[in-house]
């Protein structure tokens, strides 16, 4: 851990926020990516169709 | 094209509350303000620019989905698509028509509140001229804004959403001119950009906001 | 062998199936490798202390924020030229990321401003355009999901885009000449003296890669989405006919 002086709140707050942002926009994106991926998949087999990416 | 007009106009007045509703909102505003900022004549001369502009923009952005709205509903919108008068003439004209409804009667009443607002006299000529060259923008942006939005149940809240980002440089040249008027500084700079993004915006959006019904209307 | 082949919805697919685990790696790579070079590696500065490492999110974020809009008005416009269905939802792809970037850009600043200038917000020029580029992008986030139709919603939210991408740079001048600002120029130019130190140089050059890279990753990743949904919809009117 590198000594940041008086200014670690600063510092350790804007990596925290620009982490958990990020975190967040990845993980919504990879959640709704999944669940839609689930859902064709699902819709195609009703309809009996082979699976096209 | 001046059919249309009279007949827009003719509605707004019909209708009751065309004219008066704008004007109204841009007095309670003014009215408003003091009550909650203080009554010491220097504070409010000082934030008078800003509060006139502002109001301007927010009585105009009262009434601007009935543009399109009424005439979406009972179809004549349709007809006015097919009619052989340009969809960006009649886009125009609604606009104009909207101008002459909520933005001549606020450059009228206008001095008369910057008096209630302690707005310097010397700023007084420059608030009418800001406000006479400005609404015209405000109005034409929000016939785009209406445009955009005619088809939606519930496009009041999203117009406003969309239309004041866009008003950003004509109330910051608006208010800076009546700014500096107040202070006595050289004003030719902002009134010639207001005039700018004025005309270009006359200009060219009605381009765009026939372009927007037409995909609406398809 | 042209550009406009991953227009076609099933190309695109393929072949960003086969990118996006690469390009998801190498992002993950250049970022975390070039904030922790850049947190853990970089000497203080000897005028702003520590808070010097923002830098390696604050510019990096706000340059994206910036480009995201110049991309999605490249694709809305491909849209509404060309027609190509894939533009038009990268477009949208882009939005929710562009707008998390200006607010990473926003929030950083405003950690940054505190100590610096004593102040978390300060009406100057560069903040404020930021915050007006927010709202733009808040206005065109909302217009898509208000509006049913995908071709209209699509239609529509490109009209917006280049309506939107003029004022955006008028707005930008006019909050210019409104107010003079505390905030410094540009970190990076080509002219080589106006740049920040070799130091703080090398990190930020490869968190600006790892940014565009994320940035690429989300876009390609949430397009694939959208099209997903597209065909949902197209398989479920279906249904509904049968």
């Amino acid at each position: 851990m590198p000594e940041l002086g008086k200014y670690a709140v600063a510092v350790l707050s804007s990596y925290g926020v620009t982490l958990a942002l990020l975190a967040g926009l990845v993980g919504l994106t990879f959640w709704r990516a999944g669940r839609v991926k689930a859902a064709l998949r699902e819709i195609e087999a009703r309809q009996g169709k082979g699976s096209d990416g | 094209m001046l059919a249309l007009l009279t007949r827009d106009l003719r509605l707004a007045v019909r209708a009751g509350g065309g004219f008066g509703l704008g004007l109204g909102f841009f007095l309670i505003l003014c009215v408003l303000v003091p009550l909650g900022v203080g009554p010491e004549g220097g504070r409010l001369a000082s934030i008078a620019p800003g509060i006139l502009w502002v109001g301007a923009m927010l009585a105009c952005l009262l009434s601007l989905d009935r543009i399109f709205a009424l005439d979406w509903e009972d179809g004549s919108l349709d007809l006015l698509a097919t009619a052989p008068l340009p969809l960006e003439g009649a886009v125009a004209m609604k606009a104009l028509a909207h101008w002459i409804v909520t933005g001549l009667p606020l450059v009228i009443a206008a001095p008369v509140l910057g008096v209630l607002l302690h707005l310097p006299v010397a700023a007084q000529p420059w608030l009418v001229v800001s406000l006479l060259l400005g609404t015209p923008a405000l109005s034409v942006i929000g016939a785009f804004g209406a445009a955009l939005t005619v088809g939606l149940r519930r496009g009041g809240l999203l117009l406003s959403l969309l239309v004041l980002p866009l008003y950003v440089p004509t109330l910051i040249f608006g208010a800076e001119i009546v700014r500096r008027g107040a202070e006595g500084m050289a004003l030719a700079t902002p009134l010639l950009l207001l005039t700018g993004v004025s005309l270009g915006s006359v200009a060219l959006l009605p381009l765009a906001a026939a372009a927007a019904l037409r995909i609406n209307l398809r | 062998m042209s550009l406009w082949e991953y227009a076609n919805p099933r190309k695109f697919m393929e072949t960003s199936a086969l990118v996006l685990p690469w390009l998801w790696a190498l992002a993950l790579v250049c970022l975390l490798g070039g904030l922790a070079w850049g947190f853990f590696f970089t000497p203080d500065d000897y005028k702003q202390g520590s808070t010097v490492k923002i830098i390696y999110i604050h510019v990096p974020a706000a340059m994206m924020a910036i480009n995201a809009w110049v991309m999605m008005l490249i694709a809305s416009l491909i849209w509404l030229v060309r027609r190509h269905h894939v533009s038009a939802l990268a477009a949208r792809a882009a939005a929710p990321v562009g707008m998390t970037f200006t607010l990473i850009a926003l929030a950083t600043g405003a950690f940054w401003g505190q100590p610096m200038w004593g102040t978390w917000w300060e009406w100057d020029p560069r903040l404020t355009s930021f915050l007006i580029l927010f709202l733009f992008y808040l206005g065109y986030v909302a217009l898509w999901e208000a509006i049913d139709n995908p071709d209209t919603a699509a239609d529509l939210t490109g009209v917006l885009c280049l309506v939107g991408s003029v004022f955006a740079v008028l707005s930008r001048y006019a909050v210019n000449f409104w107010n003079q600002g505390l905030h410094q120029g540009a970190s990076l130019s080509l002219d080589k003296r106006e740049n920040v130190s070799d130091v703080y140089w090398f990190p930020l050059l490869i968190c600006i890669a790892g940014f565009v890279l994320l940035f690429v990753a989300l876009v390609l990743q949430r397009t694939r989405t959208e099209i997903r949904l597209r065909r949902i919809k197209a398989l479920e009117a279906r249904e509904r006919l049968a």
